[in-house]
């Protein structure tokens, strides 16, 4: 009718369990066990920090160093005072004075000399009539330990140059466009690019993958289907990302070109499909099952007494969700969205598959440009010739972390918001 | 959609549950159950563990329909009404019958929010000022506003266990419900808190019909008008054994395995 009766534990059994002297062995073993996994853990970190370190340190020794700077022509010769501190006229003046033919139509064509600022022309007139050129460049551990053998080799293979400190990462290397000389080049582009990309594709991936957890997690039954679907997403979070790559240029660049390029809004969009709005597309495509994921979690772990609470009080399923549910679940869902987020930003093998450009030198000016991004621009850099490249691609790899952790900062601060406010 | 009835005070029954089984999956949890609960009156629900209470007890405002498997037989009249009928809607059913929950569960927001967030999403329309009166009268009939007054803006986390269940309660009665369910409202609580909610409970008797769940026996005899015995049969199946006052199943009871079970002798 009730209750089984309960039985006593016989002796027997209980004195299989070690006793006194024994037991304190026992104790000692369990700890030493303990131990030894609390060394190996903390071999792991070390290890995890000794590879963040190198990782860091030479990133950090490519984009400083000292450079041997030489000049065809010397400045002396073009004005009596130093050109920064010519007025615009007086620079318009030596520009139209010493440049001329080809290079001077083509500037002329990316935006008339006459209308360009001081900064713009310094630039030109450093380019093309003082030619300014690095002639060569050595890392930071030589110029700090090693100096002597810099001046040395400086004296001996480039005798008219002049050893300058250079930090290849600095203002002018973020707000100057790309350019063929990589001391003149500048990460602009890259950086707009890969900016107006996440923010892109941040605004299409939470939404949908926030969207499609909810459903999910509160409303989806479970029967067949949703099953499949829920290992579908799982399967696709593994997914190479060079795949969605393939897919992107087969759907968005391709198949949809007419709308991606921008040819829908009429004429002047972007001569293919290779546009920002394709790169967002894939790259939202590529974090969503990471987004819906991590969102789904933070959604299973909002307590069910909350949800009786607010059912019991005759809320509805809806109500429930929104007042509750998500409130609740939000600061998971964020982290999730801050891992999505960072990927997205990184990601460079899709982005070259869809073919974004490599060498472009006009701002992205909306979703419907072609456009360049920060991993892009770093992988065409290492992959050229010149010694110099390998410089700036470290301050190219060095901006681009800036504008992870900032992105990092910015989601944290906001999840540690919404988590106080609870 | 049909809307509940109003109360019919010629009915002396607030809810009546007839030849009512429920099932998890294809277990049998509760079996043939049928009796009447008195309006204004606090009954008791009592019994071993597992032995259906909890279940019978969430039927009566539907909120079994949230555990997916769950399915109720029979019926559950309410005003005349079945309240599985076809066309009542549960949002409905839990707003007129309200429900207290065994753990405090206050939603991690403000003290006043909390009391609030029922009557908003019921489609509240008065002012400010109002709400906050509702908000105070709430908080008074669950005789927590003295302790809480200065604190509303505070979390409902930050309160202790027993005056946590006291906010729920207040929660409760802010969307003015006719009948209000507590599943072992006090087993988290300390016996001071637990006097406290009973007395209060002879305080909502005279406007709210009051359906408890204790395994606590002296509070069942002290506190309840009604009480009904559950138990198990041979197949784990929870039914009803002896439902009568309280004072004739606690000094006379009829059957002999309720007897033995408020004696102690078993369960
Ligand atoms: N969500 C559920 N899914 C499946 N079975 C359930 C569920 N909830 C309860 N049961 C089963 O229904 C039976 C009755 O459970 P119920 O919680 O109603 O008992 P109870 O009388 O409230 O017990 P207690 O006094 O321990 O709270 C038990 O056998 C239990 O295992
Ligand atoms: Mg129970």
């Amino acid at each position: 009718m009730s209750a089984e009766p309960i039985q006593p534990l016989t002796p027997g059994s209980v004195r299989r369990l070690p006793q006194g002297e024994d037991f304190r062995r026992n104790i000692a073993r369990r700890r030493f066990i303990g131990r030894i996994w609390r060394y190996l853990f903390f071999s792991s970190l070390i290890i995890g920090v000794i590879a963040l370190v190198t990782l860091l340190g030479t990133i950090v020794n490519r984009s400083f160093g000292t450079v041997a700077v030489q000049e065809r022509v010397n400045p002396a010769t073009l004005a009596d005072r130093p050109l920064e501190d010519l007025s615009q006229e007086e620079l318009l003046a030596i520009a139209q004075a010493n440049i001329s033919g080809n290079v001077r139509r083509r500037l002329d064509r990316e935006e008339p000399l006459a209308e360009r600022n001081e900064a713009e022309l310094l630039r030109i007139i450093e380019e093309f009539v003082l030619q300014r050129e690095v002639v060569n460049s050595w890392p930071l551990s030589e110029t700090l330990f090693n100096y002597r053998h810099i001046e040395e080799q400086a004296a001996e293979e480039f005798p008219n140059a002049r050893l300058e400190f250079r930090s290849w990462v600095s203002w002018d290397f973020i707000v100057r466009p790309m350019s063929r000389t990589p001391a003149l080049a500048g990460i602009r582009t890259a950086l707009l690019g890969s900016i107006w990309m996440i923010v892109i594709t941040m605004l299409l991936a939470f939404p949908i993958g926030v969207g499609a957890a909810i459903y999910l997690e509160e409303y989806a039954r479970d029967n067949l289907i949703n099953r499949i679907i829920q290992t579908n997403i799982n399967n696709l979070a593994g997914v190479p990302s060079i795949i969605y790559g393939m897919l992107g240029l087969a759907i968005f660049v391709r198949g949809l070109e007419y709308f991606t390029s921008g040819q829908f809004l009429g004429p002047g969009g972007a001569p293919n499909g290779r546009t920002l709005i394709s790169a967002a597309l894939t790259m939202a495509l590529l974090i969503l099952p990471l987004i819906i994921i991590n969102a789904q979690e933070s959604i299973r772990a909002v307590p069910n007494s909350l949800r009786q609470a607010s059912y019991g009080l005759g809320a509805t399923q809806w109500q429930t969700i929104w007042n509750h549910v998500l409130p609740v679940a939000l600061p998971g869902i964020l982290t999730g969205t801050i891992l999505g987020m960072s990927r997205a930003v990184g990601e460079t093998a899709p982005l070259i598959v869809i073919g974004a450009a490599t060498y472009i030198v006009t701002d992205p000016s909306g979703p419907f440009s072609s456009f360049t991004a920060l991993p892009i621009q770093i992988y065409n850099w290492t992959s050229r010739p010149q010694d110099q490249f390998r410089d700036i691609a470290g301050a190219g790899i060095v901006v681009l972390l800036i504008l992870l952790l900032s992105l990092n900062a910015a989601a944290i601060l906001l999840r540690n918001r919404f988590r106080r406010s609870i | 959609m049909s809307v509940l009835h109003d109360p019919n005070p010629l009915n002396p029954n607030a809810i009546e549950a007839r030849g009512m089984s429920i099932y998890y999956g294809a277990f049998r949890a509760v079996k043939e159950v049928s009796f009447s609960i008195e309006s204004q009156k606090i009954t008791a629900l009592i019994g071993p563990s597992g032995c259906g209470k909890s279940t019978v007890l969430r039927s009566f405002n539907r909120m079994n329909d949230l555990i997916a498997v769950a399915r109720t037989e029979g019926e559950v009249i309410f005003h005349g009404q079945n309240l599985y009928g076809p066309d009542v809607d549960a949002v409905e059913v839990r707003r007129r019958i309200g429900m207290v929950f065994q753990k405090p569960n206050p939603f991690p927001k403000s003290i006043y929010e909390n009391i609030a967030f029922g009557p908003r999403i019921n489609g509240w329309k008065g002012t400010k000022a109002e709400m906050d009166d509702l908000v105070e009268q709430s908080l008074r009939g669950a005789a927590l506003w003295d302790e809480v007054k200065d604190k509303l803006k505070e979390s409902g986390l930050s309160l202790s266990g027993g005056q946590q269940q006291r906010l729920c309660i207040a929660r409760a009665l802010a969307v003015e419900p006719e009948v209000i369910l507590m599943d072992e409202p006090c087993s988290a609580l300390d016996p001071i808190s637990t006097l406290k909610i009973e007395e209060l409970m002879f305080e909502l008797r005279r406007q709210y019909t009051i359906i408890i769940v204790t395994h606590n026996m002296q509070q069942a005899a002290r506190a309840s008008d009604y009480t009904a015995f559950f138990l198990m049969d041979q197949d784990r199946a929870g039914m009803l054994v002896e439902y009568g006052p309280t004072d004739q199943i606690f000094k006379d009871p009829k059957d002999e395995r309720t007897e033995q079970y408020i004696s102690g002798r078993f369960g």
